[in-house]
């Protein structure tokens, strides 16, 4: 993932993207947190989960669709168990307590459960909706797990700007447990949010969990994080990098050799390679993709103004490459 | 076979018909249940279908529109009731930026049939932000489909048929004529009755179309019945989203007039919307421009006011009037 961060990152340089929202420095977060899900559990991602998204088997090119704008996300929601991006901050929080409360009544609380994640970062936890979404899923009891991303940094605004307490503290005020876990360590990041989704999916209702990380990149490609914050930080941080982390460990206990990670590299080259390609060559949407599906039943309007529009393009046929009139 | 109902009690008795044909119509709201509403509009529902088909919600707009979309997601059909217009804005963000969106966003993967009433207008005496007609808002927005009732049969069959819709629809009751009452015929077909999206000729008329919609439908038809020196045809426009324009058009070609009367404040009203269209489309035909008769381009007033404010039968004739002075 890291891997198609950096050509994802190349790409918008090369104008390929429009954006790239890095994930980079939250890898152990976005995998651990998404390795403990099961298929019938459901994610409700923010936009930087690139991550839980490949977890959930997404691939990169969908979300470099998005990106592109060939697509606002052409993936199945339902088929991987993961939504949509979410760009409006918070907002998803609520669905995914809606989608918990709908959990609750279809009865898919228990033994086998189901339970729902809803991802979102420190910013967020300003956000009206955030803490609406933790008291509606806290006086519902429902079967949802909140899983903020703290990478210390809103953008510009670091994490003293949102909130004077930690953030896992906040859950106590609204009734359920909060966690904070070293984000930085995958199998920590694993072992915690499997631990509050099986509370979750069991009837236990919601929790809290603060994976503590950090941005190492900038927010969006179109951001520049030395107008902000020191590099001594960034260095510190560094030297806590989440996959050099993992590495190591995997080293240290005799649980990976250098085979290992020489395939690793080898297939993050092949991943990089076809995703370039891929971002490369894929098509723009027809111009009369606009008016598709904005209502699932005909509408006069839209139908209208397609036929209108259809007219006036091929008003434009064998026009030749100067167009106009 | 008919029963005498108000618009109030028939609206109830549609969520009631909807509820029992599926299992996966759920009420969601402020005070939908043991209460039934503070219009009764759910009154009965919570006793007879229990609180996990009839939730009493955190008292939080943005939290009750934004965990129906996880609900209708999840595969129910979430009817959502604001409790009063001017209590609707903080849902604004989930239901302009995600309920609306969702479909075209996901490409047909996820529908949205969720249906948000909200009692709305002017004309009870209320305090501030119970008074509003935000219809323009929704109008205004891709994705939303808007309707609004003026009758008892209507309002029976409309709600039903906005639950079964797949698309978001925002149902708006003139709460200043939840006790008007009529008889309706409960033992039609929903297949059968007028659709959701068309207009109804509510008193046919030569020489002038008068346009209105929810609560002003009934000032329209006095103000018709008052002018007897000209055979008004009132429309009952039903649906803002998309509007029935074959229905208007056909019927303005014929009068040669068009006033449009609504509570609504008149800049970028529906109003205007309707009168560009109009124009477009009746150009040759109209004997003078489209008059608009609407609210203020103010806040709504102190209620002691509001008779001032809202259109009322004579400024609904003075803009027929208007319209014979060409």
């Amino acid at each position: 993932m890291r891997r198609v961060d950096s050509e994802a990152i190349t790409l918008q340089r090369q104008g390929e993207l429009g954006l790239w929202v890095s994930l980079l420095g939250q890898e152990a977060a976005q995998i651990g947190s998404g390795r403990a899900l099961r298929d019938r559990d459901m994610a409700f991602p923010s936009y930087r989960e690139h991550g839980v998204a490949w977890c959930r088997g997404i691939q990169p090119k969908e979300l470099l669709s998005m990106f592109r704008g060939a697509s606002n996300g052409g993936w199945d929601p339902h088929e991987h168990g993961f939504h949509l991006y979410t760009i409006v901050i918070g907002s998803q929080a609520l669905h995914a307590t809606g989608y918990a409360m709908g959990v609750q009544r279809d009865g898919a609380v228990g033994e086998d459960g189901t339970a729902v994640i809803s991802y979102f970062g420190d910013g967020a936890t300003s956000q009206g909706d955030t803490n609406e979404a933790f008291n509606f899923a806290s006086v519902n009891n429902a079967p949802v797990v909140f899983f903020c991303q703290n990478n210390q940094w809103a953008i510009s605004e670091p994490l003293e700007r949102q909130s004077r307490v930690p953030i896992y503290r906040r859950a106590a005020g609204f009734g359920f447990p909060g966690v904070r876990v070293d984000g930085n360590d995958v199998l920590a990041c694993l072992a915690v949010t499997r631990a509050a989704l099986d509370n979750a999916r069991t009837g236990n209702g919601p929790t809290l969990v603060e994976a503590f990380t950090y941005r190492m990149g900038a927010h969006t490609t179109n951001d520049d994080p030395t107008r902000y914050r020191d590099k001594a930080e960034l260095d510190e941080w560094k030297a806590k990098d989440p996959i050099l982390r993992v590495r190591r460990y995997l080293e240290a206990n005799g649980l990976a050799d250098e085979a290992f990670f020489t395939a690793v590299d080898e297939e993050s080259d092949r991943v990089g390679e076809t995703v370039r390609t891929q971002c490369r060559s894929m098509p723009d949407p027809e111009p009369l993709d606009i008016f598709h599906e904005v209502y699932a039943e005909p509408n006069v309007h839209i139908d209208q103004q397609r036929a209108e529009f259809a007219d006036y393009l091929s008003s434009f046929e064998g026009a030749g490459a100067e167009g106009g009139r | 076979m008919g029963t005498n109902l108000t618009i109030g009690k028939a609206i109830n008795a549609g969520l009631r018909a909807a509820m029992e044909h599926d299992p996966k119509v759920l009420m969601m709201g402020e005070d939908v249940g043991r209460l039934g509403g503070v219009f009764r509009v759910t009154d009965g529902l919570y006793k007879d279908f229990g609180a996990d088909r009839v939730i009493d919600t955190p008292l939080a707009e943005s939290g009750i529109v934004g965990t129906a979309i996880g609900m209708a997601m999840r595969g129910y059909r979430p009817v959502v009731e604001i409790q009063f217009d001017g209590f609707f804005f903080p849902a604004a963000n989930q239901t302009f930026t995600q309920l609306a969106k969702m479909r075209r966003r996901s490409a047909g993967k996820l529908a949205m049939p969720v249906v948000m009433r909200i009692p709305y207008g002017g004309g009870i005496g209320a305090v501030e932000h119970h008074s509003e007609s935000p219809e323009a808002y929704f109008q205004h927005t891709a994705g939303l489909r808007v309707v609004t009732v003026a009758n008892p049969e209507d309002a029976y069959w409309m709600i039903q048929q906005a639950i079964r819709s797949d698309d978001p629809v925002i149902f708006l009751e003139p709460k200043r004529r939840y006790y008007e009452k009529t008889e309706v015929d409960t033992e039609a077909s929903i297949h059968e009755v007028t659709p959701l999206g068309s207009a109804r000729v509510a008193r046919p008329g030569t020489d002038c179309t008068l346009l209105a919609y929810g609560p002003m439908v009934k000032t329209a038809l006095q103000a018709a019945e008052a002018d007897t020196d000209h055979s008004i045809e009132v429309i009952d426009v039903r649906s803002l989203s998309p509007v029935d324009y074959p229905t208007i058009t056909a019927s303005v070609k014929r009068t040669g007039r068009l006033v449009v009367a609504h509570e609504a404040t008149l800049t970028g009203g529906p109003g205007a919307e309707i009168a560009a269209r109009v124009t477009e489309e009746c150009f040759y035909h109209l004997e003078s421009p489209v008059i608009r008769v609407a609210a203020f381009d103010t806040p709504y007033p102190q209620s002691r006011l509001e008779e001032h404010y809202l259109p009322d039968l004579d400024r609904v004739l003075d803009g027929v009037d208007r319209a014979f002075a060409y």
